[in-house]
């Protein structure tokens, strides 16, 4: 083989995909860094201020709040994991007819726009004429007004996230369900093991690689909600105060209130958050993942 | 083994794909109600045929030009991974060059970093282009992705080695070898890719939102959250658009959802 053509050939295939990386990723992510140090100006340029903008937002309500609503939504929608567990488990029954169209049901919240989801979503969460309400109302339940309430938007928006996840996960987790060799179930059915029992003993702890993977993805996706809290919640209602997340704040900063340099800041106090609790995931995953 | 029932399955399915479906629906029949339908308590849940409202977005919003933004921007940027990323991955896989280890590990670098890092340095970008407001502005930054080229990478990866090698031996060229003998391989990779770049693009609205705020240069994300503030409460007109505006992306995953689960389930499994 000649191996410098090899060389040159890889580095001439790479070339495209590299420089575009360079220029819309590496650049704008050192960029960042930068800005987060730098104040904008009012006629345009920066001014460097070091770590003031962090100092600022360490002490500023609005962060916190942000901070927590995001933690508070992400907890949520990884509390709904263990319902894609099911969906995939039933979708994985031996002999069950219509796989196919179940999936596509299922997976539809995932291919539709956010726009289209979250306007719909935010028609039935509404507090006098919303289908939600109605139901509960049929039930003795008197529902709030959901996304003009800052104690209750953020599930409204949580239940509208898990929804639309589901379908992503459960696909991910049949692919695990597939992967475990039937063998282990055939030996437990010797055993005279129940299928409830097989499940707890032979499905979950052989599911636990992707149910890693899936959870570290849904977190990482649910940290950076932005879609859905703009769609559902407008701008001026009282609710944006219990639902605005760090990427909605961002977006505020940076884009509204035009301060780019705190806007950055802002980002990379994400990426640490992203990063600090990804690490932690890892870590704790020698305590609960089994690897074949 | 003994055959189980699946009647059981099949009732708690049926009862969270209802769950599924149910807003979808509500979309549809709200779609073709009129105003003071839209908004009666207790609700009514039958459409009112109000056809008009599918012509009204129309009218109301440059939805038509929207569309085609959307169109435009989402082949483009498929097209363009599709290329960029089979070219980059096919290296990755295939070839041997020195720093190659690192470069890739840069790769998976760059996808970790949340998308927010991106967006300010990216505007100032657009901005010194003169490409606010512009369609290539959405186009652009969307054609390089890391993502892609991790996926296509595992698919070169799992093809066999004496198929380049025995085709290198007959004097190909890396790009010979790429085109005509891998690329069709690895083209249940390409769909998958394909689907999924065509939903991001299709439905991204933070960047869209960010670096494109005349309505006309608009994609159909942008143009639905912008028509919210506009009237406020007129749900029927609305939903007409999000009908609109979902639906080709609908069709495509109906046509081609074996492809697009198959793709998620390879890179999931071996992410």
């Amino acid at each position: 083989m000649h191996s410098r053509r090899e060389w040159a050939w890889g580095y001439l295939l790479i070339a495209p995909m590299a420089l575009g990386l360079a220029v819309f990723y590496l650049w704008p992510i050192a960029q960042t860094l930068y800005l987060s140090m730098t104040e904008s100006g009012v006629f345009g340029g920066y001014t460097w201020v070091g770590t003031a903008n962090f100092a600022d937002l360490f002490t500023d309500e609005e962060m916190y709040g942000a901070l927590g609503n995001t933690l508070l939504y992400s907890v949520l929608v990884l509390a709904g994991v263990p319902l894609s567990i099911v969906v995939a488990a039933l979708l994985n029954v031996p002999g069950l007819r219509g796989l196919s169209i179940y999936r596509t049901l299922y997976f539809l919240p995932v291919v539709t726009m956010p726009a289209a989801v979250g306007l719909t979503w935010s028609y039935l969460f509404n507090g006098d004429f919303g289908a939600i309400n109605h139901v509960l109302g049929t039930v003795g339940i008197d529902g709030p007004y959901w996304l003009g309430d800052p104690d209750f938007a953020i599930y409204a928006i949580a239940v509208v996230g898990i929804w639309s996840s589901i379908g992503y996960n459960a696909v991910l987790f049949l692919a695990g369900l597939q992967g475990i060799p039937r063998h282990y179930y055939e030996a437990a059915e010797i055993d005279g093991a129940g299928r409830l029992r097989q499940f707890f003993r032979i499905t979950l702890p052989l599911l636990t690689p992707t149910t890693f993977f899936v959870v570290v993805i849904t977190m990482i996706n649910a940290l950076q909600v932005f879609d859905l809290v703009y769609l559902m919640i407008d701008l001026k209602s009282p609710a944006l105060e219990g639902s605005r997340t760090i990427v909605y704040l961002f977006y505020e900063t940076g884009f509204v209130q035009n301060q780019r340099g705190l806007a950055a800041a802002i980002a990379v106090i994400l990426l640490v958050l992203i990063l600090v609790l990804t690490a932690i995931q890892f870590r704790l995953q020698k305590k609960w993942v089994h690897y074949e | 083994m003994s055959k189980p029932r699946t009647w059981p399955a099949h009732v708690f399915l049926a009862a969270g794909a209802l769950v599924m479906l149910a807003p979808f629906a509500w979309q549809l029949v709200v779609s073709l109600q009129t105003l003071p339908d839209s908004l009666r308590v207790p609700p009514k849940f039958t459409p009112s045929w109000q056809w008009s409202n599918f012509a009204d977005v129309f009218r109301s919003v440059p939805l038509a030009r929207q569309f085609l933004n959307t169109v435009v921007v989402t082949a483009a940027v498929t097209a363009g991974q599709l290329l960029l990323c089979s070219l980059a991955a096919f290296a990755f896989a295939r070839l041997r060059f020195p720093g190659r280890g690192a470069l890739f590990l840069l790769f998976l670098a760059v996808l970790m970093v949340p998308g927010e890092l991106f967006l300010i340095p990216r505007y100032e970008i657009m901005q010194g282009l003169g490409w606010l407001n512009s369609l290539q502005a959405l186009i652009a930054p969307g054609v390089f992705g890391a993502f892609g080229t991790f996926m296509l990478r595992q698919f070169f990866l799992s093809l066999p080695r004496e198929l380049d090698e025995a085709a290198s031996i007959d004097g190909a060229s890396p790009l010979q070898i790429y085109w005509h003998i891998l690329l069709p391989l690895v083209r249940p990779g390409l769909l998958a890719l394909g689907m999924l770049t065509v939903m991001w693009s299709w439905s991204s609205l933070l960047w869209p939102l960010v670096v494109n705020t005349d309505p006309e240069m608009m994609t159909l994300s942008a143009g639905l959250a912008s028509l919210r503030g506009q009237f406020l409460t007129n749900f029927p007109i609305l939903f007409a658009g999000s009908v609109v505006a979902s639906l080709p992306v609908i069709v495509l995953f109906a046509v081609m959802q074996r492809q697009l689960i198959a793709g998620i389930a390879f890179t999931g499994s071996k992410g």
